[in-house]
């Protein structure tokens, strides 16, 4: 599978002849389109809300939104993604003007012919009068790993649809802009943009396990309950969601029921480690540095920011043998 | 890009997320446009507890809109009035209206919130002074590195 996060950054790589033929490709939207749906299932909006789409690129996924009778605000870094996302809420504009001058006359049995509307939504032309519409998207031209400018609480819910593994790329030496980063920036400004007893849900594409687990550890560093849900695992056309819950609702209700589901609940990943370390407290002695002890709760405390740290073995501190 | 949206910007600067000058941002040169968007009074009725009155306020007076404005949120103000006066009836009533808010009012800030949106302009934030260009609807809010 080829990996554009490892040719150029995303506001590079999503240039105008990229940007066209994504947003043209009816192979690429009806994945979209279905990875979309699926988040908006995970998300289980029961009202029309206030959603923030992280990467909406062309806004493939926000006409999805818009069709379930929701706002959006929609941000990515590519300005040629964004360009095409306005010639395309343009065409609805349009499109809806010529369908509401046809329908005039039906306005008053409006309820009856839902399912008509219904067949004009797939066509890609929403009806502004009966269809379920939502208000429409704002799009803004930001890079989400400075941290997202809104006020706490904003949001009902995020979503994210194959963009946050750009994070992790890299284009600069830059020792504030490294992938963790950018990544525990993104994550803590998105935690406290969301109202309490939210979800996000973002589906990626980790390039292998380690940024798989780096972007888990991440999300969950910044406050999140954090669950990893792979649809058709194992094939080439696996799906990773990360579905993140926001203070009091449990994520393990979220995804109950659901196949191939791992659990990372922060909150008893912090209890477990506070725990710990108040048995180190009382029994009063302090780690020696150097020591085996001391290596491997350093290793964990900087697993738990986020850190690459290479893994355990039977060789981690072992003593070494006297020289001489 | 909606009066709905602005109101919850705040500066991305790294050194303003502590300060309050930093929200709300600040109008300059902007040219609003109307869009036409169908009422719907749950989705008005879910966000309005959200948003900050006194801030909305300034954003509307910067942008001559003012009139369009009630001087305090209406859902603060029945749940003010639902406090003063214990008559059990009016609240039952209002409750089995649904929402206890004039239609009208919802109708007018629906008008300000969702269907007015600022096109071209620019947003400054009263902390740092950094200016934020919107164009075309689009906000940009990349940073210079130096300030992330």
């Amino acid at each position: 599978m080829s990996r554009p996060e490892d040719t150029l950054p995303p506001d590079l790589y999503y240039n105008d002849t990229t940007s066209r033929q994504y947003t043209r490709n009816t192979r690429i939207r009806q994945i979209q389109a279905d990875m979309t749906d699926r988040a908006l299932e995970l998300l289980d909006l029961q009202q029309p809300s206030f959603i923030l789409d992280l990467g909406c690129g062309s806004g493939l996924s926000g006409e999805i939104l818009d069709k379930a009778g929701h706002t959006w605000v929609g941000m990515d870094i590519s300005p040629s993604m964004l360009d095409v996302a306005l010639q395309r809420q343009q065409q609805r504009f349009e499109a809806e003007d010529e369908t509401e001058d046809v329908d005039v006359d039906e306005d008053n049995d409006n309820e009856d012919d839902d399912e008509d509307d219904e067949d004009v939504a797939m066509n890609g032309h929403t009806n502004g009068s009966n269809a379920p519409s939502g208000g429409g998207g704002d799009l803004f031209l930001a890079d989400m790993g400075q941290g997202l400018p809104f006020r706490p609480g904003t949001f009902d819910a995020a979503i994210s649809i194959s963009a946050i593994q750009w994070l992790c790329n890299v284009d600069s030496t830059d020792i504030s802009n490294t992938a963790e980063m950018r990544l525990r920036r993104f994550f803590d400004t998105l935690y406290s943009g969301l109202k309490r007893n939210s979800r996000a849900v973002c589906q990626f594409y980790p390039k292998n396990d380690v940024q798989k687990s780096m972007i888990t550890k991440a999300a969950i560093r910044a406050g999140f309950g954090a669950g990893l849900l792979e649809d058709d695992e194992g094939t080439k056309n696996a799906k990773t969601y990360l579905v993140l819950s926001v203070g009091g609702g449990d994520i393990s209700s979220a995804v109950a029921g659901m196949e191939g589901v791992d659990v990372e609940d922060g909150r008893q990943i912090r209890e477990a480690m506070k725990s710990g370390k108040h048995k180190r407290g009382k029994s009063g002695g302090m780690v020696v540095e150097g020591s085996k002890k001391w290596i491997m709760e350093k290793k964990e405390k900087m697993r738990g920011k986020g850190k690459v740290v290479k893994g355990d073995s039977k060789y981690t501190g072992r003593k070494r043998r006297v020289a001489f | 890009m909606k009066l709905l949206t602005t109101s919850f910007l705040t500066c991305a600067v790294k050194t303003c997320r502590s300060s309050p000058a930093s929200f709300p941002l600040h109008f300059r040169d902007a040219s609003l446009e109307k869009i036409s968007i169908p009422f719907n009074s749950t989705f008005l009725l879910n966000i309005l507890p959200r948003i900050d009155w006194t801030a909305l306020q300034t954003t509307a007076a910067e942008l001559g809109l003012s009139a369009m404005l009630p001087s305090e949120n209406p859902q603060d103000a029945l749940l003010a009035a639902q406090e003063a006066g214990e008559g059990g009836m009016d609240i039952a009533e209002d409750e089995s209206k649904g929402t206890g808010i004039d239609e009208e009012v919802l109708k007018k800030l629906w008008t300000l919130l969702m269907e007015t949106g600022v096109v071209e302009g620019k947003l400054v934030c009263g902390n740092c002074g950094f200016e934020y260009p919107v164009k075309e609807g689009v906000g940009n809010f990349l940073l210079p590195p130096h300030l992330v």
